[in-house]
């Protein structure tokens, strides 16, 4: 008599423990397939020059874009197709997403695709946009976000933002949280220093007045200096496309 | 295996499951649902053989058909660019009048000018390219930086206060915030450049702002008010206006001293595309020559 056989079958189903065994051992199995891969991911990460951890302003303004559900209508993710790569530039990365906690690739585009928004309009624009989408791009269908110029940006919480991060794998150091608060007010502020800021994150932290009011850090701040620096960080002059491990 | 029972009513056989006197009839799957299912077991072995498909160390199985999306979209854009070569002709080697006098050459220009115009300059420009407060318009033949095609070339590729090392850069002083002026001279000044544009003005606050406009204004703006195309600074004597030529607006320019930003394009756009797009900008509007 086979195990197969409906009579130690029916032996497995009527007895609770041993199926709860037989459920554990079968969910097991599906649950390494899909995890197990994960344990080599840097297989997936590209080596590439440039990428670092969000700057605590970009950091807020990310929370911001996740708040207000931008991810809904924008994806952050360059196919590798023609027409996309003609549109938006370079094909994304992987290694573009891997501080990225929850990942913003998104899934629908009723707006344009952000991956390399950074650097293409300027901050007065995307302030006048953001405010009014329509007195810029009159056929748009964006709602407006008026009021992120209007809120001062809450950031009590910074420091265990950046730990939570930590926690997940982005490397920030002790001395990263220790100053997140003096560096996220050193990025909106062109007249003070930004030399710690960039000792920590690099030299092309992009250091602006990016909302427009220079006496004061708003939503508005943090979220155009997360967009303009969307698809900025990879330095494209040393990433080799067509090594044989970039290809897949 | 034992002989299986048969349900008298439907003659269908039964599993031999039995709860609390209820039988299951052991009726086929569908024929359908079955071939369907067979060829997806099916298809399912031979793309794990043509594709990539399985999560290994370092990295998926690649399939015995090393198909790559990265490898195939660099074709792609390969075969593009050697098209796009062969249709352009000698846009690499013309110069920027070249290709403006040449039909064939101008025809291709403007043809590309217009795609890369509507998918990133409309944006702020309009998708007519008549601008906007604060956006120039670039159908007309009112010029900030300059309009001949060299001109509109270098803005293009280096952009205005981008950041870029060769960007075009001049910055108005903002007089009120900044405290430089007081703002009973700001008021008179707005009356000067209200004048200035042939409107009617208080004469006694025109006289008042006369040598305001020489210590303050005339550096840039010219003495006569009609602008430096090298700085950037607009033409205050003509109707005109990039943030509005209303008393109010007039003010607040002064007050804030607002520049614009424009990108630079050099990392996003070849030599070639910038070309034809810096005569598809100077055919459509009253380009300098």
């Amino acid at each position: 008599m086979s195990i197969f056989s409906w009579k130690s079958h029916g032996k497995l189903e009527r007895h609770s423990m041993l199926l709860l065994i037989g459920i554990v051992i079968v969910v097991a199995i599906g649950g390494l397939v899909e995890v197990t891969p994960l344990f080599f991911l840097q297989n997936t990460i590209e080596p590439v020059r440039g990428m670092r951890p969000y700057t605590p302003l970009e950091l807020e303004g990310r929370d911001i874009y996740i708040r207000e559900g931008c991810y809904l209508c924008h994806s952050q993710m360059i196919r590798p197709l023609r027409d996309e790569v003609e549109r938006y530039g370079h094909y994304s990365l992987a290694a573009e997403s891997m501080y990225d906690h929850p990942f913003q690739w998104g899934s629908e585009r009723q707006g344009p695709d952000l991956a390399r928004v950074g650097g293409k309009y300027s901050d007065g624009w995307h302030r006048d946009h953001l405010t009014d989408p329509r007195a810029v791009v009159p056929e748009s269908i964006m709602p407006p976000y008026k009021f992120l110029a209007e809120h001062d940006l809450d950031y009590h919480d910074l420091q265990d933002k950046l730990r939570a991060q930590r926690i997940v794998g982005v490397p920030y150091t002790d001395e990263d949280i220790t100053n997140a608060v003096a560096d996220l007010q050193a990025q909106d502020d062109p007249t003070g220093s930004a030399a710690g800021l960039q000792k920590r994150y690099g030299d092309k932290v992009v250091v602006r007045n990016f909302g427009g009011d220079p006496s004061r850090v708003t939503e508005m701040d943090a979220l155009i200096a997360y967009l303009q620096m969307l698809g900025t960080l990879v330095d494209f002059a040393t990433y080799k496309a067509d090594a044989p491990a970039n290809q897949r | 295996m034992a002989e299986r029972e048969k349900d008298a009513h439907s003659g269908v056989e039964t599993t031999g499951h039995e709860w609390d006197g209820i039988k299951e009839l052991d009726n086929p799957l569908p024929r359908w649902w079955l071939w369907i299912f067979y060829g997806c077991i099916v298809f399912a072995v031979v793309y794990w053989v043509l594709m990539p498909a399985w999560p290994w160390f370092g990295g998926p199985t690649p399939g015995i058909l090393h198909k790559s999306d990265r490898a195939q979209v660099a074709v792609d854009i390969d075969a593009l660019k050697a098209r796009r070569t062969a249709e352009a002709g000698q846009l690499s080697n013309a110069s920027l009048e070249q290709i403006e006098k040449d039909p064939a050459m101008q025809s291709y220009a403007l043809a590309v000018g217009q795609s890369i115009f509507g998918d990133n300059c409309a944006t702020c420009h309009g998708a007519g390219g008549t601008g906007g407060k604060g956006y120039a318009n670039l159908r007309d033949d009112v010029w900030l930086w300059g309009g001949t095609l060299e001109d509109i070339q270098r803005t293009i590729t280096y952009g205005i206060r981008s950041g870029d090392p060769d960007a075009r850069v001049s910055q108005m002083p903002s007089f009120g915030r900044d405290q430089l002026l007081k703002p009973e001279q700001i008021n008179d000044l707005t009356e000067y450049v209200v004048a200035l544009s042939h409107r009617p003005a208080d004469p006694v606050a025109v006289q008042r702002a006369g040598q305001l406009f020489t210590d303050n204004c005339a550096a840039c703006h010219g003495p006569t008010g009609i602008g430096n195309l090298q700085l950037g600074a607009p033409n205050l004597a003509d109707r005109d206006w990039l943030y509005g030529g209303d008393r109010k607006s007039i003010h607040d320019q002064i007050w804030f001293g607002r520049g614009g930003v424009m990108p630079a394009w050099r990392h996003r756009f070849d030599a070639n595309t910038i070309k034809a797009l810096a005569v598809y900008i100077h055919v459509n509007s009253g380009g300098q020559s």
